[in-house]
């Protein structure tokens, strides 16, 4: 549905974009995982037809960005990171005129419809100048649903929401992602964990990883690391979990808390809880510590800052 | 086409929504009554004393189009900048929108607010119809109309031009009145002072496409052709700024 090919944009002698290349399929929630500045919004702005990039070609639904940028545009949903709105104009009015806009049939139908959705039916004849800043977010989100666009491209789609409303979002994210193709933009590393099921770590307008989120951890990883916390001292546990075959590394934590890592795929949980148990310990919890995308994410952008 | 409609139907509404529309309207209608009282009191004074002269609506058009110098500039300043200023233009250029379809709206807006404006001074004519033996050479009123009509569309044409090429409404509003003022009333003045080419400036002095032709009553094509071609300009400039931005 997104393919993009060595695309670069220059503001200036800025280079924004450099030479990214990906694609996305149907029914594919991709996310753009990047610091503020990294070009997100960049590459977005020249999905959606907003602006031609310098080099390199994209195309939507199979038509180019450049040359068919309307018909780019009829099939693309967009929400901007900052939610650009008509404020002097009620929410219904708003939604009617982008639907009119688009040329939508039964465009009053159409926007009750939108507006169920997004949960601000008793909104729609209040001005957006009145609304909160995660109403805003979710008209903005109901504008770009509007007409059913195959794909949906959403610029930080769950900033300044509240928790609870950023559960609903993700949940509506994910909804049309099962059937659409989503490219959202986030520096929120768990969102991207969260509801990608693919994920492009961009940093200075580079794409320097991408993967699904639990390969992105194991990769980078190369070993799993489990916590073990037993009643009481700890005394020679380490010893006692060393011993197991495959145990790589241990090291103890604090009080009644052990580390140790192992090579990922040969699952050897099982013999250490028995040897644990086995040494008499009373064992309490044990889990795996999965590296965060936090931690991916600053490995990676620190490498390439220290390659520089 | 429908696009346009689409766009040029929110600016008209929009009109209504800000102050700047009403105190458009007021101002235009105050000043023309006071004119229309001044104009209607000397004709009937001279008509006392035996001569005089039968007063007819040129002075309100006349009028009207003078006033358009400064009340398009402000009819017209923020339809572009405000997009720009408020982010929405990201919105309508992601939308299916030609570049023109939503310059050309804008201006059809702004047009539209004029001819609701034009339709409320034709109370001057009607009262003045009324006041008068034989009635009022509607010819000439029509003419004078049509002729007010093509100068709004050159001035707001040229207004959205302009306005498309800032983000601050400030800069739009007085680079335009100060654009209209030249048009108007500078550019003609050299035509009395060169030998040659005087011709040229005064094809280009805009007033006088006006009050030689249209608000005397006279329909003449090259006129029209003139103030359309204003229009067209205006339009272009802005639709290349439009699409300027996008590359930028």
């Amino acid at each position: 549905m997104i393919r993009v090919n060595g695309l670069t944009k220059d503001y200036g002698s800025r280079r924004a974009v450099d030479q990214i290349t990906f694609d996305a399929q149907q029914g594919e929630i991709l996310g753009f995982l990047g610091p503020n500045g990294a070009g997100k919004t960049t590459t977005m702005r020249i999905l959606t037809g907003y602006m031609p990039p310098t080099e390199g070609e994209a195309t939507v639904a199979g038509y180019d960005v450049v040359e068919e940028s309307i018909e780019v545009r009829r099939r693309v949903g967009y929400l901007p990171e900052t939610v650009p709105l008509y404020t002097d104009m009620s929410v219904f009015e708003y939604l009617k005129f982008m639907g009119d806009l688009r040329r939508l049939p039964n465009v009053e139908d159409r926007v009750d419809e939108v507006l169920e959705q997004v949960g601000l039916a008793e909104r729609a004849d209040g001005t957006v100048h009145n609304l909160s800043k995660g109403m805003r977010q979710r008209v903005g989100l109901a504008q770009a649903l509007l007409h059913r666009p195959e794909v949906l491209i959403l610029d930080e789609p769950t900033i300044g929401l509240d928790p609870g409303q950023v559960v609903e979002v993700r949940k509506l994210i994910r909804e049309i992602g099962k059937e659409r193709t989503v490219l959202l933009s986030t520096h929120i590393l768990s969102e991207a964990q969260n509801i990608c099921d693919r994920v492009l770590i961009i940093n200075k307008g580079r794409i320097v990883a991408e993967d699904t989120p639990e390969n992105l951890q194991s990769r980078l990883l190369g070993a799993e690391r489990v916590i073990l916390r037993v009643r009481g001292e700890t005394d020679d546990l380490p010893a006692v979990i060393e011993k197991v075959r495959g145990v790589q590394t241990v090291q103890s934590k604090e009080e009644g808390v052990v580390e140790f890592q192992f090579a990922p795929g040969q699952d050897i949980r099982p013999e250490v809880a028995k040897a644990v148990v086995g040494a008499g310990y009373d064992l309490l919890e044990m889990r795996p510590m999965g590296m965060s995308l936090e931690e991916i994410f600053l490995e990676l952008t620190n490498t390439e800052r220290g390659a520089k | 086409m429908k696009t346009v409609w689409t766009i040029a139907k929110r600016e008209y509404n929009q009109y209504f929504n800000s102050p700047i529309a009403y105190v458009v309207m007021f101002m235009t209608l105050l000043v023309l009554g006071i004119i229309f009282a001044v104009v209607f009191r000397n004709s009937m004074d001279s008509a006392m004393f035996g001569g005089g002269f039968t007063p007819d609506n040129s002075p309100i058009t006349g009028n009207l189009v003078f006033l358009m110098v400064f009340s398009a500039p402000a009819l017209t300043m923020r339809l572009v900048s405000d997009e720009l200023r408020m982010g929405t233009m990201e919105l309508i250029l992601t939308a299916p929108v030609r570049d023109w379809e939503l310059i050309v709206g804008k201006w059809l807006g702004a047009l539209l607010f004029i001819l609701t404006l034009l339709a409320l001074t034709l109370v001057y004519p009607l009262i003045l119809n009324s006041q008068i033996n034989n009635g009022l050479d509607w010819g000439q009123v029509l003419a004078s109309y049509l002729g007010v009509l093509l100068v709004a569309s050159a001035f707001l044409g040229l207004g959205v031009g302009i306005s498309a090429l800032f983000s601050n409404q400030a800069a739009a509003f007085f680079l335009s009145m100060g654009t209209f003022m030249f048009l108007w009333w500078l550019i003609g003045f050299p035509a009395n002072l060169v030998q040659g080419g005087a011709e040229v400036f005064q094809y280009l002095d805009m007033q006088s496409h006006f009050y030689n032709t249209f608000n005397a009553g006279q329909i003449v094509l090259a006129d029209v052709v003139y103030y359309l071609s204003l229009t067209a300009l205006g339009l272009f400039v802005g639709t290349s700024a439009v699409e300027m931005r996008r590359w930028r």
